[in-house]
């Protein structure tokens, strides 16, 4: 029987999936530099932005790169770098901008080894808590990451939707393994929601860039549309002009958070696998949740009770699905390629007393499911 | 001018909702500037909505908050990266770049140079006062050898940027320097500059008599302002000197003038490729 191909069927890299993504979500400008192994997104950037006229540019730095999506959004581009860990280190203050300035942007991170130059051509997952925390100063982050090719693409739209929505920077956080590598997927675009920035209805001169409302997040004005307003990375009031007042200040920061948390629900995209009734449960996410799937498959075949909960988004944590396994579970294991940093997450919000154990593999190579399979079967 | 007229370009172009007074000392070249700027930025016929006005860190970052145009205070020497994204995002916007020397040619040094070589359809204005002054007088690339600052007080052992030269050999196709005592000469430089497609610079040559000009004994404001009418000499004039004369003096007027292909027009090419329609 011949199978019948679909008209959208891709064989597609990690990599190219996020290109596809992001045009599908409407980004329109893309400027980055070099750096393995994320510069595939560059390549199919350069080649595709221009014939939608889109703009691909490479700058002279990551620091540049990330100024310059930062700069493209402010004048109503849909906008994206892609770096991995040196360049993403380049990157945090003016990640911190797009934050206090709520700019919508997304920013590619593709883990390899670290710290410093590390292990170029390595996978990793030890940029997490940098995602979260990279940039200076108290801020609210969103940080999603996918292990199929079907989700690099699904959450790059994603990663667009959210950062419109809420005026945020969001990180996608991928790894060497799923970058890389090669998976079918079909492009079923029908279903696909995009959001597109609120702009304001009042007139210009009732245009208030940073008011605070029970949303907490304010309608957005590109450049050039009318509405002149001040832009800065200065802690401002609703105006947009610098404050040092402190009863300006503290609403300011506190709305920062409130938006990202009054919408923790919206942000939550995960998967429970067999954990209805699960003895033993893994939480995983990146390549090493496609490695603790077999796992719990192989382990139910042997009669173990297991499950998985599959992180999609990293930042803000997913406490309220984490907290459901810590009760449903009587141990839990957090598999994860650096010394602990989801784990740690886990254990904070562990206030039922579940066993929490970690595999932590920090030798540039992949948790197998046999490693999680005997991880499993020794805590049973 | 007619004091009238001068309130006039005040009303019209600075911001009524801003909370004045200004950050700047008493006797500052910045606002100096900011004068001129308006002034043509009046002549030059661009309406409030196209200009986006952006800048740096520092006293000179501080610029666009006070006027109403679309404005944008970035981080630290990275002002032009900013600029390049909101340009070729909405190229009809005129964008505007002000800068210091500690913001332009230390911290965004690099940035300078690849916009100049991109040529990238943008005004970079960079305030030259010779010193870090927010921060408290601290030493620039443009701080001159042998002079004082409170990170040299000992005096400073390194040479100096010439920044409009160092624009120049980067590529920009028009490069202009005066100095914040010819400012109606000013007026003139930043309205060429605005005109010009492509990477254009202007270099205003300012004081802080606040930091640098305390610890050098330079004088007041005045007596600074005083020193730039002393050593200016124009571009013109500057044809007849020679080398040892000119050793001491600022070349005021405009450097270079010239046409190289624009990044813009050249990308315009790039998406009729990625199109399949052939260009020459």
């Amino acid at each position: 029987m011949v199978k019948k191909r679909h008209n959208n069927e891709k064989l597609l890299q990690g990599n190219e999936a996020i290109v596809q993504g992001a045009l599908r979500a409407g980004c329109r400008f893309f400027a980055g530099y070099p750096i393995t192994p994320a510069t595939e997104i560059s390549e199919v950037m350069s080649q595709r932005l221009p014939a939608v006229d889109g703009t691909f540019i490479q700058m002279e730095d990551e620091i540049a790169s990330m100024g310059a999506i930062i700069g493209a959004s402010l004048a109503g581009a849909k906008s994206m770098t892609a770096t991995s860990g040196p360049g993403f280190s380049l990157m945090q203050e003016n990640i911190g901008y797009a934050c206090i300035a709520e700019v919508p942007c997304v920013v590619v991170n593709v883990m390899r080894g670290g710290p410093s130059t590390g292990l170029p051509t390595s996978p990793a997952q030890a940029d997490v808590m940098q995602a979260r925390w990279g940039t200076h100063g108290d801020h609210p982050m969103i940080a999603l990451c996918p292990s199929t090719i079907r989700e690099c693409y699904e959450l790059t739209i994603k990663a667009f939707n959210f950062s419109e929505k809420y005026r945020n920077p969001v990180i996608l956080l991928l790894d060497e393994v799923v970058a890389h590598m090669r998976e079918k997927i079909i492009l079923n675009d029908d279903e696909i929601d995009i959001f597109n920035r609120v702009k304001p209805t009042v007139p210009p001169e009732w245009y208030i860039p940073y008011e605070d409302t029970p949303v907490g997040i304010p309608p957005m004005s590109n450049f050039g549309e009318g509405y002149r307003y001040h832009v800065t990375g200065l802690t401002h009031d609703v105006r947009g002009f610098p404050t040092s007042r402190p009863d300006e200040i503290d609403p300011f920061i506190r709305r920062l958070f409130r938006k990202i948390s009054q919408n923790f629900a919206d942000l939550q995209v995960g998967e429970f696998f067999m954990t209805d009734d699960a003895d033993v449960s893994v939480i995983a996410y990146g390549c090493v949740a496609r490695s603790a799937r077999r796992a719990v498959i192989d382990a139910r075949e042997r009669g173990i009770k297991a499950g998985l909960l599959k992180l999609n988004t990293i930042w803000p944590f997913m406490r309220i699905q984490v907290e459901k396994i810590l009760q449903k579970s009587r141990c839990v294991i957090v598999p994860e390629m650096n010394m602990g940093q989801i784990s740690r997450e886990v254990k904070r919000v562990n206030k039922v007393g579940a066993k929490v154990f970690t595999i932590n593999k920090v030798d540039s190579t992949i948790i197998t499911p046999t490693e999680i399979f005997n991880r499993i079967r020794e805590v049973c | 001018m007619l004091m009238a007229e001068v309130t006039k370009l005040i009303h019209k172009y600075l911001r009524h909702d801003k909370k004045f007074p200004h950050v700047w000392c008493p006797g500052c070249g910045i606002g100096i500037m900011l004068g001129a700027l308006i002034r043509a930025i009046d002549q030059s016929g661009f309406t409030k909505d196209e200009i986006v006005l952006i800048a740096g860190i520092g006293c000179t970052g501080r610029l666009p908050v006070y006027v109403d145009f679309n404005t944008l205070h970035t981080t630290h020497g990275r002002a032009l990266t900013f600029a390049t994204g909101v340009k070729l995002a909405n190229p009809k916007l005129k964008v505007i770049v002000v800068m210091g020397d500690g913001d332009a040619v230390a911290i965004g040094g690099n940035h300078f140079i690849h916009a100049a070589r991109r040529n990238i359809d943008l005004t970079a204005i960079i305030l030259n006062n010779s010193v870090y002054g927010m921060t408290g007088g601290q030493f620039s690339p443009t701080t001159p050898y042998g002079m004082r600052t409170t990170t040299t007080m000992f005096s400073n052992v390194e040479q100096a940027f010439k920044i409009s030269e160092l624009a120049v050999t980067a590529g920009a196709v028009f490069v202009a320097r005066g100095t914040v005592y010819h400012a109606r000469m000013l007026d003139g430089l930043f309205e060429k500059a605005f005109m010009k497609t492509g990477f254009s610079v202007v270099e205003v040559v300012s004081h802080c008599h606040t930091q640098y000009g305390r610890l050098n004994h330079m004088g007041t404001a005045v007596e600074m302002m005083q020193w730039q009418k002393d050593h200016a000499v124009t571009v013109e004039k500057a044809v007849g000197m020679t080398d040892g004369d000119l050793a001491d003096k600022i070349k005021i007027g405009v450097l270079v003038d010239r046409e190289l292909p624009v990044f813009q027009d050249e990308y315009d090419k790039v998406r009729a490729r990625a199109k399949g329609i052939k260009v020459p």
